[in-house]
């Protein structure tokens, strides 16, 4: 009993407690939002629950990591001076025109053509799995929250479903037809981009030196087994029910529903919470546009600009909440993150000559 | 790829700047094409003096610890590796922030990429490609019995104090004996510094005045260097 105690003491201390509150505050808003969304529950699919515990647990896990993220000063620094630049005109004159985020969100989110640059084929995996999988995300997610159903809809002369939104009737769909088809097969087009997706990565990972020189298996490999399994064995599904008249159906979906839930409770933890990271990156655009006009940072050394001003002083304070003290050793002058990388060497190269007593003079 | 990792030493004064390892860098197929070594002429006009860095391995990585997307990871063998692809944003706080001026952000593939100590190389117990082109030992990778062996007259430390702050490393440099600590300094004369030339005349005027160490006190160089000759084993692994 003192053991069991002693562990969960353990594990307590380990929390991060305001990020809890955070991440259970949110969670408690998610589950608002499917009891209000599905009508009290009305329209909500009891054979999907499973789907939507996971998601619930997944959603806690997803913003308490977030959350816990933010406390990391470097990454506070650059959360608080993105919304400020974002609500400060003052200091955003380049900022203005929404070219910048309009850009930054093409370039860094929709096409990503700086994975293009790393390799043509890793951007071709990368966009299949990612397109594959926002949809997949965008059917799933309003399915298993209720927020999306269908009812029957007119019988005569064709067959029709009613598209219901949060309980709001809005559109009605014949049940056959291309768009139809789409429509109630978009996890098999999901699946028909993930799964190749997943191929083009697997062969890049097995044959390509600079990856295979640095990948690990949990951190490379895992998120694209469990991918494969979850598109994989959802596709089974739909060629058991469309052509083997439903054999093994039922093993089949209790797999499935496993697969996903296990793919659920990955996402906070691995490689794929990049997804919920990635946006900071639109920031970092921010940060640079809104910098582009002012004075930068000259190295004391080189000469050279190297940086802008607010980087190098939002850096130093940074560098202080983390315990380093790079200030200059007599006080006065700049701090050693206000001297260039390449001034850095090159008086790092005179300390070693000072070292072997000026031999190199 | 369990081989021990060994200990890789830097000797400044050996460096002739034949770029040598920069070359033998640029063959890695992690960064294609880019060196990740630098190899910098310290004061042109005054001194022949060139200086290689390849990363430390802080054992408490600054580059790491001011990533705002957590994008940095030591391994277990205390290497510090290029920035994970997925989360890097191309930020450049690590470039600022590393106190060696080591890392590079590569804006056209959103990454920072730096020195892994050739991870895949070591880890399969090879030495690092810069290591086996350097052909004066300036980088060289071992064991501590045979640096020590090879190089009586100087001794290696990773400490290294940056103004208040003191940095332990990975990696070793070697000084001479009497010498504990690399000190780094950039006194007052930086303040107000606006470039090279700058610089050298206001160093010149920091030495005149604070009085240079007599150049002529120097540890007598060995009789013969055996560990300037290429290993004859070295050609043999690395093929």
């Amino acid at each position: 009993m003192r053991e069991l105690a002693d562990t969960l003491r353990y594990f307590a201390g380990q929390l991060h407690w305001p990020s809890v509150r955070n991440a259970s505050l949110l969670t408690a808003l998610l589950v608002l939002a499917i009891v209000v969304g599905s009508r009290n529950l009305q329209n909500f699919d009891a054979a999907l629950v499973g789907y939507t515990y996971a998601c619930v647990a997944a959603a806690f896990a997803v913003f308490y990591r977030y959350s816990v993220w933010l406390t990391k000063p470097p990454t506070k620094k650059f959360w608080r001076r993105g919304w400020q630049l974002c609500f400060q005109p003052a200091l955003w004159k380049n900022l203005r025109s929404p070219r910048i985020l309009g850009e930054a969100v093409t370039r860094k989110l929709v096409v990503q053509d700086f994975v293009w640059r790393r390799s043509p084929a890793r951007w071709l995996g990368h966009m299949l799995i990612a397109a594959g999988c926002l949809l997949a995300f965008a059917i799933t997610f309003p399915l298993v929250f209720g927020w999306i159903h269908f009812e029957m809809g007119a019988v005569e002369p064709d067959h029709t479903y009613i598209v219901s939104v949060f309980g709001f009737h809005v559109h009605e769909l014949p049940l056959a037809g291309f768009f139809s088809w789409l429509v109630f097969h978009g996890l098999v087009v999901a699946s028909f981009m993930v799964i190749p997706g997943v191929m083009i990565v697997m062969y890049r990972r097995m044959m390509e030196e600079g990856a295979t020189a640095v990948q690990r298996f949990s951190r490379d490999f895992l998120p694209l087994i469990l991918l494969f399994v979850v598109s994989f064995s959802g596709l089974l599904l739909w060629v058991s029910y469309e052509y083997l008249e439903g054999y093994f159906f039922t093993a089949l979906a209790q797999f499935h529903a496993w697969s996903v839930i296990a793919l659920l409770l990955y996402l906070p933890f691995g490689k794929l919470f990049h997804i919920f990271q990635r946006p900071a990156s639109l920031g970092v655009s921010y940060y640079k546009a809104a910098n582009a006009d002012k004075d930068p940072a000259r190295c004391p050394v080189t000469g050279e600009a190297f940086a802008p001003k607010m980087q190098t002083d939002d850096l130093k304070e940074v560098l202080g909440e983390l315990d380093f003290d790079y200030s200059a050793p007599d006080g006065k002058g700049p701090a050693w993150n206000e001297v260039s990388p390449r001034g850095k060497r090159i008086l790092i190269a005179r300390a070693h000559s000072i070292a072997r007593k000026h031999k190199f003079d | 790829m369990s081989a021990p990792v060994k200990e890789f030493f830097i000797d400044f004064q050996r460096c002739i700047g034949c770029n040598a390892c920069v070359a033998g860098c640029s063959e890695c197929h992690t960064h294609r094409g880019k060196p990740m070594v630098s190899v910098d002429k310290v004061d042109p006009a005054h001194s022949a003096q060139t200086a290689p860095m390849v990363c430390m391995h802080c054992k408490e990585p600054t580059c790491a610890l001011s990533c705002p997307a957590d994008a940095i990871k030591m391994d277990e063998n205390g290497i510090v590796h290029s920035s994970l692809k997925p989360r890097c944003i191309a930020c450049r706080n690590c470039e600022i922030a590393c106190p060696f001026g080591v890392p590079k952000i590569s804006e056209e593939i959103q990454q920072m990429q730096k020195c892994d100590m050739c991870f895949d190389r070591t880890s399969a117990g090879k030495k690092p490609m810069c290591t086996t082109v350097c052909p004066t030992g300036a980088l060289f990778y071992g064991t501590m019995e045979e640096m020590k062996r090879l190089r009586p007259h100087s001794k290696p430390i990773n400490k290294w104090r940056f103004g208040k702050q003191v940095i332990e490393t990975k990696l070793w440099v070697m000084v001479p004996h009497d010498v504990d600590e690399v000190v780094v300094d950039w006194p007052e004369l930086l303040n107000g510094a606006s470039g090279p030339i700058d610089l050298a005349v206001k160093l010149k005027e920091y030495f005149e005045k604070h009085g240079v160490p007599d150049p002529e006190i120097r540890e007598p160089l060995p009789e013969s260097m055996p560990e300037a000759r290429p290993d004859e084993t070295e050609e043999a692994e690395f093929l």
